[in-house]
C-alpha cells in the first residue's frame, strides 16, 4: 500500500502550485483555476488521510463522505465564481485582477 | 389649636396661589383674597400676640439622616411675634394703599397681588423659622418675590435691570450665608436656634469669626450694606407700595433680624471682638456713603432709598456693637416711619402724575395738605425731632456707641447730621414755595384708600417710641425703653438736627429756588454718580471679569482644545493612516499574498509546536 506521505506530499505540491498560480497570475480566470487546484489539494489530503485511518483495508468513510459533498459544494462555488467573473468582464473589458482598482482611486 | 400659627404661613401661601391660578383674569378678585390674607393673618397675630394661641405648634420633620436633621418649625418667642406684628400691621396698611395707587394702571393686579402675598409668606417664614435652614428658604424667597415686584413694569428696560441687579447681588451674600450655614451645621452641629445656646463658649475665637462673618453676608446681601447696596436704589423702579413694604420696612429689615436672632440664640460671646469691628464699620460706612449720596439725589424715591440704605447701616453697627436691642428698637420704629414716607412718596407721585423729580414738585403743602402733613410726621421722625419715635431708636444706638466706641458715636452724629439736611432739603423743596411743573399745579389730595394708610402710619410713626408703646411692642425680649436722660447722645443728636435744618434752609431756603445750588460742581456729580462706585462695578468688576473670563476660555479653547486636541490627533491619525496606506494596496494579489503568507506562518507556527 502506498504510504500515507507519499499523499501528503502530492496534495502539498499541488496547493503550492495553486497558490504559486493565485499570487503570480493576473488573468482572474486562471487564479479561479489555481484555487479549484488548491481546493483539490485539500481534498486528496482529507480522502488520504480516511485511507490511513482505516482498519484491514477498509477505510473510514465518514471523510470520503465529506470529500463528496466538498465536490458537490465546489461545483456550486464554481458556478458563482464564473458567473462573478463572466460579471467582472461585462463591466471592466477585462480578466485582468490589476483592473479590480477602482475603489482605490 | 396650638397648630394654628402655621396658617400664617399658609394663607398668603394660598391666596398667592389663588391669585396667580384662579384669578389672572380677575384683578378685583385677586385683590380681595390677597387683601383678606393679609387681614386675617394680621388678627392671627394679633391673636398670638395676646395669648389666646397658647402652646407650641408642631413641627414636622423634613429630612433626618445622621449630621443633619432638618425640620421646619415655628418659634413664637417674643421677637418672632412682635416682628410678625410689623410685618403684618404694615403689610396689612401697604395692601390697602395699594388698592388706591394700583388704579388705573394698565399691568395685571393679580400678577402684583400675587406677588406681595408670596412675600408676605416669604418674611413670614423667615420671622417664624426656628432654624437656620427655614431662614434660608425664606431669604431666597423673599429674593425672589423681590425680584418679581421690583421688575412688576417689566417691559420697562430699567425695571427689569434693577430686578436683575437686585436678584444677582443679593445672590452675592446668599453664597457667603449658605457657607455660614454649613460652617454653623459643622461646627454646633444644629441649625436650630434653640439649641445653639451655649455652645459658642466651647469654641475658639477664629472658627466664631468667620461663622459670624459668613452668615452677615447674607444680611449685607438682604439689608444693601457696603458694598453689596447697590441694588436697593434701583429697586425704586418698582410700584411705590413694594418700596415701603420690602424695601424700606420688611426685607431689608430681616438682615438685622437675622443677625439680632443670631445673637440671641448663639449667646453675644458668639460675636467676637473682629466680628463685632468688621459688623460695625460695614454697619457705620454704608450709614455714612448713603447719607452722602442722599444729599444730592433728584429722585423723591432715590432720596428715600438711599435714607433707607442709611438707617439699615445704622442698625447693623448697632448690632456691631452688640446692641441688639437698640438695632431692634431702630428697625422697628423705621419700619413705621420708612412705610410711611414712602407710602407719602408713592401718593406725591401719583397726585402729580407720576413725576419723581423734586424739582418738578412744589407748593404741593397747600394743595394735598393731608399727605403732606403725614410725610413731615415721617420726616420729623426720621431726622429725630424729640417726641417723636426715631427720636427714641436713635438715641438708643447713639448710647449704646458712646458706651462701647465713640469713634461710632460720632460717626452715627454726622450721618444724623446728614439726614436732617438731606430730608429738610427734600420737604422745603417739595412742599413749600410755587409749583415747577404742570403736575404739581394740577395735585389734588389723594384718595381714601391712600390716605387712611398714611394717617395710621403718621400715628404710629408718632407714638411707636413712647416708653409704654415700645415697651409692648418692641421685637425684642425683655425690652425696657430707656428713661430718658439729658446726656451727651441727647446733646449731639439735638446739634445735628439743629445744623443739618440750618444748613438746608441756607442752602435751599423756603422752597422758591428753581434748581439745586449745590449741583454743577464736582462734589455734587460724584455723589450723583453714587460716588461712582455702581461704574466700578460695571466697568471694573463686570467688565474686567468678563474680559479676564473671556480671555481665559479663548486660551483654553485655542492651546488645548484647538491645539492640542483638534490638531494634534488629526496630526497623529494621519501619519498613522499613511503609514499603514500602503496595505490597502488594491491589488488583488498582495491581499493573496498577504493571505497566503499568513496561511504559512500559521501552519509553521502549528507545526513546532506541535513538534514540541
Amino acid at each position: 500500500m502506498t504510504p500515507l506521505a507519499h499523499y501528503l506530499i502530492l496534495s502539498g505540491l499541488l496547493f503550492s502550485i495553486g497558490l504559486a498560480g493565485v499570487l503570480v497570475r493576473r488573468n482572474i480566470l486562471v487564479v479561479f483555476m489555481c484555487l479549484e487546484m488548491m481546493l483539490s489539494a485539500a481534498n486528496i489530503s482529507l480522502v488520504a488521510f480516511s485511507r490511513a485511518q482505516g482498519t484491514e483495508g477498509v477505510p473510514v468513510y465518514d471523510a470520503q463522505v465529506l470529500a463528496l459533498f466538498i465536490v458537490a459544494v465546489a461545483a456550486a462555488e464554481v458556478a458563482i465564481g464564473l458567473a462573478l467573473i463572466v460579471a467582472m468582464f461585462r463591466s471592466c473589458r477585462s480578466v485582468d485582477s490589476a483592473s479590480l482598482n477602482t475603489l482605490k482611486d | 389649636m396650638n397648630n394654628l400659627p402655621w396658617l400664617l404661613l399658609l394663607l398668603p401661601l394660598l391666596a398667592a396661589a389663588l391669585d396667580w391660578l384662579c384669578f389672572r383674569k380677575n384683578p378685583g378678585a385677586a385683590t380681595a383674597v390677597s387683601l383678606i390674607s393679609v387681614l386675617l393673618t394680621l388678627g392671627l397675630t394679633l391673636a398670638i400676640y395676646a395669648g389666646l394661641c397658647a402652646g407650641t405648634p408642631d413641627a414636622y420633620v423634613w429630612m433626618s439622616d445622621g449630621l443633619l436633621n432638618l425640620h421646619l418649625g415655628l418659634t413664637l418667642d417674643t421677637l418672632a411675634v412682635r416682628m410678625m406684628l410689623v410685618v403684618t400691621g404694615i403689610g396689612s396698611l401697604i395692601h390697602i394703599f395699594s388698592i388706591g395707587y394700583m388704579k388705573g394702571d394698565p399691568s395685571n393686579l393679580s400678577r402684583y397681588f400675587a406677588g406681595l402675598s408670596i412675600f408676605m409668606f416669604s418674611m413670614t417664614m423667615i420671622v417664624l423659622a426656628d432654624n437656620l435652614a427655614m431662614t434660608f428658604i425664606g431669604w431666597e424667597m423673599v429674593g425672589f418675590s423681590s425680584y418679581l415686584l421690583i421688575g412688576h413694569w417689566f417691559h420697562k428696560a430699567s425695571a427689569a435691570d434693577a430686578a436683575k441687579k437686585a436678584f444677582i447681588t443679593n445672590r452675592v451674600g446668599d453664597f457667603g450665608f449658605l457657607i455660614g450655614i454649613l460652617l454653623t451645621l459643622f461646627v454646633f452641629g444644629t441649625l436650630d436656634f434653640g439649641e445653639m445656646a451655649g455652645k459658642a463658649n466651647l469654641m475658639q475665637g477664629g472658627v466664631l469669626t468667620v461663622i459670624v462673618l459668613c452668615l452677615f453676608c447674607g444680611a449685607v446681601g438682604k439689608s444693601a450694606q457696603f458694598p453689596l447696596h447697590v441694588w436697593l436704589p434701583d429697586a425704586m423702579e418698582g410700584p411705590t407700595p413694594v418700596s415701603a413694604l420690602i424695601h424700606a420696612a420688611t426685607m431689608v429689615a430681616a438682615g438685622v433680624y437675622m443677625l439680632v436672632r443670631l445673637q440671641v440664640s448663639m449667646g453675644a460671646s458668639a460675636f467676637t471682638d473682629t466680628a463685632c469691628t468688621v459688623i460695625a464699620a460695614v454697619g457705620g460706612i454704608t450709614a455714612l456713603l448713603a447719607a452722602l449720596m442722599a444729599m444730592q439725589q433728584d429722585d423723591i424715591k432715590r432720596v428715600l432709598a438711599y435714607s433707607t440704605l442709611s438707617q439699615l447701616g445704622y442698625m447693623v453697627m448697632a448690632v456691631g456693637l452688640l446692641a441688639g436691642e437698640a438695632a431692634m428698637f431702630h428697625l422697628y420704629t423705621h419700619a413705621w416711619f420708612k412705610a410711611l414716607l414712602f407710602l407719602g412718596a408713592g401718593a406725591i407721585i401719583v397726585c402729580c402724575h407720576h413725576e419723581q423729580n423734586i424739582w418738578k414738585m412744589g407748593g404741593l403743602l397747600r394743595r394735598m395738605p393731608g399727605t403732606a402733613i403725614c410725610f413731615l410726621m415721617g420726616t420729623f421722625a426720621l431726622i429725630a425731632v424729640p417726641g417723636f419715635s426715631g427720636f427714641y431708636s436713635k438715641e438708643a444706638i447713639l448710647e449704646a456707641a458712646l458706651e462701647k466706641n465713640p469713634t461710632f458715636f460720632w460717626l452715627g452724629a454726622a450721618v444724623a447730621a446728614l439726614t436732617t439736611f438731606y430730608m429738610t432739603r427734600l420737604c422745603l423743596v417739595t412742599f413749600l414755595g410755587r409749583p415747577r411743573a404742570h403736575g404739581a399745579e394740577q395735585a389734588k389730595e389723594a384718595g381714601a384708600t391712600m390716605l387712611l394708610p398714611l394717617i395710621l402710619l403718621a400715628v404710629m410713626a408718632v407714638i411707636a417710641g413712647y416708653g409704654c408703646v415700645a415697651d409692648s411692642l418692641v421685637p425684642f425680649e425683655g425690652f425696657r425703653a430707656h428713661g430718658f436722660s439729658v446726656g451727651l447722645p441727647f446733646y449731639a443728636g439735638l446739634g445735628s438736627l439743629a445744623l443739618g435744618i440750618l444748613a438746608a434752609v441756607a442752602f435751599y431756603g423756603c422752597g422758591c429756588r428753581k434748581q439745586d445750588p449745590l449741583a454743577g460742581n464736582f462734589v455734587s456729580t460724584a455723589l450723583r454718580r453714587r460716588l461712582y462706585i455702581d461704574d466700578i462695578y460695571d466697568k471694573g468688576l463686570i467688565g474686567g471679569l468678563q474680559h479676564f473670563v473671556s480671555v481665559a476660555i479663548g486660551c483654553i479653547d485655542l492651546a488645548i482644545i484647538r491645539g492640542l486636541i483638534a490638531e494634534t490627533l488629526a496630526w497623529i491619525t494621519g501619519r498613522i493612516g499613511m503609514l499603514l496606506g500602503w496595505l490597502q494596496c488594491g491589488c488583488l494579489r498582495g491581499y493573496a499574498a498577504v493571505v497566503g503568507i499568513g496561511f504559512i506562518i500559521m501552519m509553521l507556527l502549528f507545526a513546532f509546536q506541535w513538534a514540541h
